[in-house]
């Protein structure tokens, strides 16, 4: 692989150069980055840090009912007041954590066990394959969002059965993606040495495959993220996701959407919002997948 | 042609056994509660008499599997059981809304799969053009927005500010049929707007998989012009993914008229489920993911056996 990289004319002017430091390797790359993935970064970072920071960035609490109803944009209420008179620029930065940080949770959730299950599909095959496969194509012939509704009028709207829901519907499209990708490694030769070392389950997944497999599954992490944080917008949406008093964008845009009627674009902002970071991703992943198929680093 | 229809058997069994499967999960999944549904109904205060009457009228003092079975055997005769918030008969319930939300995805897709395949086709034939950059940057951001994002933006111009359309698109049996063709105009165009950049993408793409081909190349040579390259050659060989592509985005649409639905406040299924949702209205819940669930494994049938039909290579077995 790297060999033939090495014979191309094109990439002569990355192995020259005789020695950079992987920061400035990265640094190298974010700058030559396209314009969409300098913005995807941009507003991943900007999310993030209102999310670690929301409480230091507003002076009124999430569920602080702080002045009139409705009271339109201008001072002390920069984008005005809700229906029960809360501050809307404090909402929705509270929103960036709640919201982001349920989604970005189970995403991770939904990681740790489509992933595992994956791997282990993988590397076993045979009766366990067969039957996680099987439990899988069956789970997925069902909608995810009517699903997903129905196990929530089973077992309840909160935000614990929320995210467990999620996840486990969403695990299902991450084993697939991650039982695909390990089966292209464990019939290499490597991964068979290293089987008939005697080497145990977990240092054959951590050691062996996931680092061949990290690209793949980090840009589904971002694809996932986004249909994962989509879904709750839209349960939240309908009443069923996040409950208030929790400040949450998809909830935050039905509570006021009385006001478009009025032609006022306040309730859409938090739906702005969640279109932003979900573009932001999306251009991201864009670019990370174009870099990680033409390209690969050796070490 | 044999082996086409036992292939096209074979899927179709498939998709029974899994409505089947999937028949069981929704029904037996109430089994799960805590308590069953007689408990959750009268709360936490009553008396164990009252909770076996309601068992009793239910018919829940019968086994799981007695009632499944007998749950199948009345939707085969079409009916549903009655809702446990207002004791109507859900059949009837159903009936209206399905074909009200029916009506609304029929519009959707017979306006976005035409423009879908035109502008795909546009995109691959200008690719790397600034058309073909713009569409790209724009269809993702189409994909990126909620539903509900499009359809208040949809509001504030078209409803608010032009006047053109109603904000609420409250339609009943009187509708005449150009006055509903009015009323669901945003949500149809929401929808569309959802569905329309996905397949777009998709048939770009599995256009532009094609033109690497060597024959293609051939046709290039020998001096036709690009659109005939793409119409006359490419494009008849992209008919089997763009079909499955316009099969999974209907079957996509299918879920997307719920957000829809409940921003328009349309009286469709989508709607129906969620205000059963948040009533606990289990039997409702149970018959709306049954016909949700059912269309959606249809088309995805559907998707199956369009592919394996117009794939040559099955069609002409060597």
């Amino acid at each position: 692989m790297n060999q033939e990289q090495a014979l191309e004319p094109g990439s002569e002017s990355r192995i020259s150069p005789a020695r950079r430091s992987k920061t400035q390797n990265l640094l190298r790359e974010l700058w030559k980055a396209p314009i969409t993935a300098k913005f995807g970064i941009l507003v991943v970072f900007v999310y993030g840090f209102v999310a670690l920071f929301a409480p230091f960035l507003t002076p009124y609490g999430e569920a602080e009912i702080v002045g009139p109803e409705f009271a339109l944009w201008g001072e002390p209420f920069i984008l005005g007041t809700d229906g029960l008179g809360r501050d809307m620029l404090t909402r929705l930065l509270f929103g960036a954590r709640n919201t982001v940080g349920i989604a970005f949770i189970t995403t991770c959730l939904a990681f740790l066990i489509g992933g595992l299950t994956g791997l282990f599909a993988a590397i076993y095959g045979r009766l366990f394959d067969q039957v996680a496969s099987r439990i899988v194509d069956v789970l997925m012939a069902i909608p995810q969002l009517i699903f997903a509704l129905m196990l929530l009028t089973i077992f309840g709207t909160s935000i614990p059965t929320l995210v467990i829901v999620i996840a486990v519907l969403d695990a299902t499209r991450i084993f697939r993606v991650c039982r695909a990708v390990s089966l292209n490694v464990v019939v290499l030769d490597y991964f068979e040495a290293a089987r008939l070392r005697g080497e145990g389950i977990f240092w054959l997944c951590i050691r062996e495959i996931l680092p061949n497999i990290a690209a793949p599954l980090l840009a589904e992490f971002g694809l996932r993220f986004c249909f994962v944080f989509l879904m709750i917008a839209a349960l939240s949406f309908l009443g069923l996701g996040i409950q208030p008093p929790t400040a949450d964008w998809g909830s935050m845009v039905r509570e006021n959407s009385v006001l478009i009627t009025y032609g006022d674009i306040t309730p859409i902002l938090p739906a702005i919002a969640i279109a932003i970071l979900t573009l932001g991703v999306n251009f991201l992943v864009d670019w990370f997948l174009h870099k990680s198929s033409g390209l690969k680093e050796g070490h | 042609m044999n082996k086409i229809l036992t292939m096209i058997l074979q899927r179709f069994g498939l998709g029974l056994v899994t409505l089947f499967v999937v028949s069981a999960i929704i029904f037996l999944g109430v089994e799960f509660l805590p308590g069953d549904i007689a408990e959750a109904l009268l709360g936490q205060g009553a008396s164990p008499e009252n909770v076996a009457a309601l068992r009793h009228k239910l018919g829940l003092d019968v086994p799981a599997h007695t009632r499944y079975i007998n749950w199948w055997s009345n939707v085969l005769q079409g009916d549903f059981g009655t809702s446990l918030a207002n004791g109507r008969d859900i059949a009837g319930l159903i009936k209206i809304r399905l074909a009200n939300t029916l009506f609304l995805a029929v519009v959707a897709a017979s306006v976005s799969v035409p423009l879908a395949i035109i502008f795909g086709i546009l995109a691959a034939l200008y690719r790397n053009s600034l058309y073909d950059r713009s569409v790209n940057v724009i269809t993702l951001g189409a994909v990126s927005a909620p539903e509900f994002l499009v359809a208040y933006i949809l509001i504030l111009y078209f409803s608010v500010t032009l006047g053109w359309f109603p904000s609420l698109s409250n339609v009943d049996a009187n509708t005449t049929f150009l006055e509903r063709l009015h009323r669901v105009a945003l949500p149809a165009t929401t929808l569309t707007g959802v569905i329309l950049a996905y397949m777009m993408r998709m048939v770009r793409a599995s256009i532009i998989n094609l033109l690497a081909s060597a024959y293609i190349e051939m046709a290039h040579l020998k001096g036709m012009s690009k659109l005939r390259v793409i119409v006359k050659h490419a494009l008849p060989n992209a008919w089997a993914p763009i079909s499955n592509i316009i099969a999974i985005s209907l079957a996509y649409l299918v879920v997307g008229v719920v957000v829809v639905e409940v921003v328009f406040i349309y009286p469709g299924l989508g709607q129906l489920m969620v205000d059963s949702v948040s009533t606990r209205d289990i039997p409702v819940v149970q018959a709306c993911s049954m016909i949700f669930a059912g269309t959606y494994i249809l088309l995805n049938l559907s998707a199956d056996i369009v592919s394996i039909c117009t794939n040559p290579r099955l069609l002409h077995p060597k």
